[in-house]
């Protein structure tokens, strides 16, 4: 039988360590599911692959390539800030993996700051994947990628925070399924690959306070029309990102 | 440090109208291995949630290693154990175990915790194919991976195989060696007998007896038997050597203590002869802790 130093020797690792070896484990966790995948990659790319290829949608003087990839860019942001991240956490709630990390050094704003980095992770290897795949396809951004960072930091707060309220409150498998009817509906009604001038005017200037077409709108000013930033999405986002944070701090519970 | 590593006051807990925890009050000792044994519904899980700082109490005073279970600093001291779970259900048991090291100063190497809890061939099996046993040893594993001065282990062996019980059992008792503190929740009278030095008895949320596992077994042995309630044990004493007891708990149950000689048997016997009655199950033998509860309680432990 091995020897074993059960001596006590407590002590925590420095928070940097701590939040690396977490980041790594959901990010891990994450690339490793293989229904998270089919929402964060293959979708995205079967709908810019096959909507700009096939004449489905109006989409009015644009090109087809310019006028979808950054809808389905800010897809890719809802679908791996806001449904990945709450069906996941909604099961570590269940499973009693909140409470067990609770019970480790790792604090709670630890868990958050490592959850968000692995958000930021995957979602750079989903931007790196459909830039690339838009560029095969034809795409040319009329502005710079840069000028897309902003939209895309908020929008994944806004998302964030919208997924571990819905996480934080409901069960697990309630949380399941209401995050893929939100994640359905949005992309039917958000701008990701029909326009939102299909609806009626009324309709339209409602829908443009969501979230996702807060981020699609933002994300086709700078790279589709070449203007600099556009502050109504932002503040949209921005809006969001608060309402939903804070009621996620509020109501969020661990066990 | 001269606070003891786990002190609760009249503790009390409710879930909704139900009183969980209702004036509890224990202390475990710093290095040693205290058991709170008692029935499912007793209160022991609540108790040692509260403990962990996974609860709040809605009365009494918990101090931890001397400090509130919701201090910060007691996460790098102290290890836990849940009852269930906790473990995502893909994550492979090598992995869990190496994310836990890393959030510690000086963790234990993780294959050599595996080697030792006969975890190293299921290394790379997702936890959610492990079976009960091997689940349970890997919670374990987590609990202590990060060397702390103080263990809380809710049901260590609730559902284990004799073997995994065994493996927890001499880690628990290598952990007592290093000078760990350990606190454990168990419904298993023979677990408690054999690890703790101390052991709290809890019936209904409250404390019913405590001590050593010796000190509420008793050293002497003991004559027991069954027949039908209500005999007049008053008239056995007389027919008894002095300092015999005698006691009916619960009905129709039988403990004579004592000197249990030859003659004492013979005595019990003819008396039981004499009032018409056949001793059913006549024994001797070693109070149990079992025993204790249920004189305690008039009920059994499971």
């Amino acid at each position: 039988m091995t020897a074993l130093d059960l001596t006590p020797a407590p002590g925590a690792a420095p928070l940097g360590r701590m939040v690396a070896a977490q980041a790594g484990a959901e990010i891990r966790a994450i690339l490793r599911n293989g229904e998270q995948l089919l929402l964060t990659l293959i979708i995205p790319v079967l709908l810019l692959v096959g909507f700009s290829l096939a004449p489905l949608v109006d989409v009015g003087q644009a090109r087809r390539i310019d006028f979808l990839t950054p809808g389905v860019l800010a897809l890719a942001i809802m679908s791996t800030a806001f449904t990945g991240q709450a069906i996941a956490t909604g099961f570590e709630r269940r499973y009693g993996v909140l409470k067990r990390l609770g019970a480790t050094p790792l604090s709670r704003a630890g868990l958050l700051l490592a959850k968000t980095l692995a958000v930021l992770a995957v979602e750079l290897l989903q931007i790196v994947v459909i830039v690339g795949v838009a560029l095969a396809l034809g795409w040319r951004p009329a502005g710079s990628l840069l000028a897309a960072v902003p939209y895309l930091l908020l929008g994944t707060a806004a998302f964030s925070g919208l997924g571990l309220l819905m996480a934080g409150v409901l069960r697990a498998e309630a949380t399941l399924a209401a995050a893929n009817l939100v994640y359905l509906v949005l992309l039917g009604c958000g701008g990701v690959v029909f326009p939102l001038s299909v609806f009626p005017g009324g309709v339209e200037s409602v829908l443009e306070l969501l979230p996702i077409s807060a981020l699609t709108g933002g994300l086709r000013a700078v790279l589709m029309d070449g203007e600099g930033l556009a502050l109504g999405p932002l503040a949209v986002l921005a809006a969001w990102t608060v309402v939903t944070l804070g009621l996620a701090a509020r109501t969020f519970r661990w066990e | 440090m001269d606070s003891p590593a786990v002190e609760v006051i009249d503790l009390v807990k409710r879930y909704g109208g139900a009183t969980a925890v209702d004036g509890l009050t224990l202390s475990a000792a710093r290095g040693a291995v205290t058991a709170i044994l008692g029935p499912n519904g007793a209160g022991k899980t609540s108790t040692i949630e509260i403990c962990e700082g996974f609860r709040e109490a809605d009365g009494g005073t918990v101090r931890v290693l001397g400090l509130p279970p919701s201090d910060g600093s007691l996460r790098a001291r102290v290890g836990v154990m849940l009852q269930a779970g906790g473990v995502p259900p893909a994550v492979r048991c090598g992995e869990w175990l190496r994310l836990v090291s890393r959030f510690y100063a000086r963790p234990l190497a993780p294959d050599a915790l595996m080697a030792r809890l006969g975890l190293t061939d299921h290394a790379r099996t997702p936890y959610r194919r492990l079976s009960g046993g091997q689940q349970q040893r890997l919670s374990l594993a987590a609990a202590v991976i990060g060397r702390p001065e103080l263990v809380f282990l809710d049901e260590p062996t609730a559902g284990l195989d004799p073997q995994a019980r065994h493996a927890c059992w001499d880690l628990v008792a290598d952990l007592r060696t290093a000078g760990v503190g350990v606190v454990l929740t168990t419904h298993h009278m023979d677990e408690a007998e054999r690890l703790a030095d101390h052991v709290v008895i809890i019936d209904r949320g409250r404390v019913v007896a405590e001590g050593s596992p010796a000190s509420l077994t008793g050293a002497e042995r003991q004559l027991r038997f069954r027949a039908r309630p209500g005999l007049a044990l008053e008239e056995l004493l007389t027919a008894l050597p002095t300092g015999s007891a005698a006691k009916e708990s619960p009905a129709g149950h039988y403990i004579i203590e004592g000197q249990v000689d030859p003659e004492l048997l013979a005595t019990v016997t003819a008396w039981c002869a004499a009032e018409g009655v056949t001793a059913d199950d006549l024994s001797i033998e070693r109070r149990t802790l079992e025993d204790v509860f249920l004189e305690l309680t008039g009920r059994e432990l499971r």
